[in-house]
């Protein structure tokens, strides 16, 4: 299907060229290696995703680390809802660049207007967010799996009865039926947050299963299985699954980006986590008052909220293009034209430099 | 889904009929299975929409409880409060039961007499709410839907005509850092450190050097990243560009332009003229004399009619401009027949979008006259821009130019960040599907029998391309329906999405299933329409019972 971009014809000399680079690239790259290789090395290779990953890891074991999780000390030295004295006045930011280096000081992020430490509550509200985030996208992407695994495997009046359920379920906005979620459940804690959201967000995770289902049923493999006796859940969960956990893969990626943004969202408007507990959508909420006294109140959090969101969708970028090798890039033309001029010339040096070598060398 | 709109992909490969560009025009026949598909769809889209609706209202029932405000109150009479409470609420009835009478009130709307219920807070009835959210709503978003959908579909299609140049990469970039933004976030910056930045740099609107400098500057490159081609060509644009950006700013800056908007016959000329350029160049090419005659004969008659519009303009209401647009359509249809030639059908459209942009034209140079008056009035004194509600409340006057330029001034902001918002995800399809379409063999025998790349890019790839777009919008103005929810809380303007969190946190639970059925009953019509629509615009795919 996929036509190679038209070769202007002053170009066509240099096309064959241009077409055994390509193909030995191509080949290289999956030579003698498992499909799990290729992909991890694609991945690899991807830079954006790459970044956004070694980012997103800093973002997570900075939440984790400085005031502690759970049951693990922390090294930073104020809690999120502990007073302290305000250093600078009004609680700006000790945080400077200078010539010297980055100096920190006594509350690198500031202080709100009691004196509470916005390191430590940003800290606090990423944490929570995440937690949030990585629950949603799990859950969701089980029941998801599940539910679509189901429909597109046994068809019929299963089929027909489980996307029924779905399309219900997507009839309903997810800001609406998260925020009545939200005004119920929300008080409980995060982590019920997070479970009741998973509930309804595993609708677009089932419908792209089923489909992949549908399609995998008919391929050999699984009627092999079925001769060599497997049981359903056998040929669903051990053979076809690992055929489809490519797209499964991405959407979940996806899935979190948005689940990030749905948790922060409800959190602002007050059905997701409430005080005493700390988000960074409530954060953004109780501070934006002050946007004009203290900026910095509003600025870190949403900063957090946006490198979580984009170092996500990075990545879920990188692991489409790592996955699906229609997605490959083909390279441009002018990156074409310049890989065979290098080519040419490198050819063009050998021949020059060959006797050269010839004359000096032994 | 019943159709085979979804999941065709293979069989579409197999039997792709090359899509010819100027297809016969092709109307669904109502044909028997296609009145069986209708009615089986719109049973199921119905029995899909009851089911939502008893998932939302159970959940709506176990969520609020109506009752808690009187259980923490210390009213002596707090038994007697409750039991009346649970009278008037029906509360002994299980909610499953409520439900059945809710929806029989529902049921009640196809035979002519609705009960949506009333809130319990302010026993108005939920119709009357609904009915004064929704064009609120509509009011708010459909601008910025419109406008995301064209512009999103404008920088998709030039980054994917400038496939992997940094153009393209920028957009790219932005669109996933606009993927990521969280609208709360985008809508408090604008309306705290936008509208108010704005409003103070009014009060003397003076571009320092330098800040011209570095705007003119950042014109250059993106015009030159937007134009493209060798290295001189780009030099020249950036040249051009920046200093054509250059002194339009220090011209804006140093004459107060902003303070005292306005075209004046000499800007509607030049715009006019370049409008009737632009659409020609686009939509038939240069070389199609009768279609460019048919512009600037458009855009002279435009230019003609400015003063003698003034006078209608004094006492206009929204009647008489729609009447003038309409007019104005008609008389771009008219020049472009009467010149005549074998296509005329092509002078025709290029005429009436002509005239509907030098209409435009004449328009805003009418809305910035006000300009003046409006900001220097005692409620606005010089703060033009608007973070809160819908208009200014007791604004002297009643002239509609200074009451269009108060929505105006309101509705900017929410658009803005509405447009930020929704924009994204529009260039991202219409990329993928304009790269899609370009790699297809009947681009290939277009370009083959020598048809020039306008024609191939415009009336080939841009139409097909645009397919799979068609599946999206009636979607999302479905969605028009539910409001933004969080734009209208920031921005305190009252439509759906404020009705929605209004009744939720009273805890009042007909209004918010008011909201649902209106925005559920839109979106399941809406993924009828797309199934309709895509069998109609795409040979390849039937609908079959």
């Amino acid at each position: 299907m996929t036509v190679p971009t038209p070769v202007p014809p002053e170009n066509a000399r240099q096309d064959s060229l241009g077409e055994t680079v390509e193909n030995a690239i191509e080949l290289k790259e999956v030579e003698g290696l498992s499909q799990g290789r290729i992909v991890l090395r694609r991945f690899l290779r991807h830079r954006g995703a790459m970044v956004a990953s070694v980012f997103l890891l800093g973002i997570v074991l900075l939440a984790t680390t400085s005031i502690g999780w759970g049951f693990i000390p922390g090294w930073w030295k104020y809690d999120h809802n502990a007073l302290s004295q305000v250093t600078n006045p009004g609680g700006a930011p000790t945080m400077s660049i200078s010539t010297g280096g980055v100096v920190f000081g006594e509350h690198p992020f500031g202080q709100d207007n009691i004196g509470r430490d916005v390191f430590a509550r940003v800290m606090r509200g990423t944490q929570q967010s995440l937690t949030v985030m990585v629950i949603i996208g799990l859950l969701a992407t089980a029941i998801g799996i599940v539910m679509g695994a189901l429909a597109g495997f046994l068809r019929g009046h299963v089929d027909n009865i489980l996307m029924r359920f779905t399309d219900m379920i997507i009839t309903i906005p997810v800001i609406m039926i998260g925020a009545i979620l939200g005004a119920w459940v929300g008080r409980a804690g995060p982590v019920t947050l997070a479970l009741a959201l998973s509930l309804v967000t595993w609708t677009s995770m089932a419908r792209l299963v089923r489909g992949e289902f549908l399609s995998l049923r008919e391929r050999e493999f699984v009627d092999a299985a079925r001769v060599a006796g497997a049981s359903n859940a056998r040929i669903m969960f051990r053979h076809m699954l690992p055929n489809a956990v490519g797209v499964i893969i991405v959407n979940t990626t996806l899935l979190m980006a948005a689940a990030i943004l749905l948790e922060t969202a409800l959190s602002y408007l007050g059905f997701g986590i409430r005080f005493p507990d700390v988000s960074l959508g409530n954060l953004i909420s109780d501070y934006q008052t002050a946007f004009n006294t203290r900026p910095w109140l509003f600025w870190w959090p949403g900063l957090f909220i946006v490198s979580i969101a984009l170092c996500v969708n990075f990545i879920g970028d990188g692991l489409r293009d790592a996955f699906d090798p229609r997605q490959r890039r083909i390279p441009s033309q002018r990156s074409m034209d310049k890989a065979a001029e290098r080519a040419a010339k490198r050819a063009h040096e050998a021949k020059t430099a060959a006797p050269a070598a010839a004359g000096t060398g032994s | 889904m019943a159709t085979s709109v979804t999941g065709t992909t293979d069989e579409q490969a197999v039997s792709a009929v090359p899509v010819s560009p100027t297809p016969p025009t092709r109307r669904l026949r109502a044909s028997g299975p296609m009145l069986a598909f209708l009615g089986r769809r719109l049973l199921s889209s119905a029995v899909v929409l009851i089911g939502a609706t008893f998932i939302v209202y159970m959940l709506l029932a176990y969520a609020l409880d109506p009752l808690e405000d009187l259980y923490a109150s210390s009213a002596p009479n707090k038994e007697q409060l409750i039991e009346a409470r649970i009278r008037a609420l029906d509360l002994d009835t299980p909610p499953p039961g409520r439900w059945v009478k809710w929806i029989a009130g529902v049921g009640g709307c196809v035979v002519g007499r609705c009960d949506l219920g009333e809130s319990w807070v302010t026993h108005e009835s939920v119709i009357d709410m609904l009915g004064s959210a929704i064009p609120s709503t509509v009011q708010l978003i459909a601008a910025s839907t419109f406008l995301a959908i064209g512009l999103g579909i404008v920088v998709g299609i030039a980054s994917a005509l400038r496939q992997y140049t940094g153009f393209d990469y920028t957009v790219t970039f932005m669109s996933f850092v606009l993927y990521s933004l969280p609208s709360f976030w985008v809508a408090v910056l604008l309306k705290l450190w936008g509208a108010i930045g704005f409003n103070d740099f009014l009060r003397d609107p003076t571009l320092s050097i330098p800040a011209i400098a570095g705007l003119a500057l950042l014109g250059g490159v993106i015009w030159q990243a937007l134009i493209a081609g060798d290295l001189r060509r780009r030099v020249t644009t950036f040249a051009v560009a920046t200093v054509a950006t250059g002194l339009a700013l220090w011209g804006m800056s140093a004459t107060g332009w902003l303070l005292d908007p306005q075209l004046g016959i000499v800007g509607v000329a030049v715009l006019g003229f370049a409008a009737a350029f632009a659409v020609t160049a686009l939509a038939a090419g240069l070389r199609n004399r009768r279609a460019l005659y048919t512009a600037l004969t458009i855009t002279v008659i435009g230019i003609a009619l400015y003063y003698p519009l003034q006078w209608p303009f004094v006492g206009a209401t929204t009647l008489l401009i729609a009447g003038l647009a309409v007019t104005a359509v008609i008389a771009g249809m008219v020049v472009g027949w009467l010149y005549g030639g074998p296509d005329r059908a092509i002078s025709m459209r290029v005429g009436a979008i002509t005239a509907v942009a030098v209409g435009a034209f004449i328009y805003i140079d009418r809305v910035m006259a006000v300009w003046d008056i409006y900001s220097g009035s005692s409620r606005i004194a010089g703060r033009p821009i608007a973070t809160i509600g819908s208009q200014t409340p007791g604004l002297a006057g009643n002239d509609y130019w200074v009451r269009t330029l108060d929505t105006y001034t309101h509705l900017v902001l929410p658009t803005v960040a509405l447009i930020l918002i929704s924009f994204a995800s529009y260039t991202r399809y219409s990329r993928a599907s304009l790269l899609e379409v370009m790699n297809q063999d009947y681009i290939r025998t277009a370009r083959a029998k020598g048809l020039p790349e306008r024609i191939v890019t415009v009336r080939h790839a841009f139409r097909n391309a645009l397919i799979p777009l068609a599946t999206i919008v009636p979607l999302d103005i479905a969605a028009l329906f539910g409001g933004a929810i969080i734009t209208e809380r920031i921005f305190a303007w009252s439509g759906m999405g404020t009705l929605f969190l209004s009744s939720l946190a009273a805890r009042d639970a007909d209004p918010v299933m008011g909201y649902f059925i209106v925005v559920g009953a839109m979106l399941v019509l809406a993924n009828i329409v797309v199934d309709f629509v895509y069998a109609a615009l795409d040979p390849r795919i039937r609908v079959n019972a």
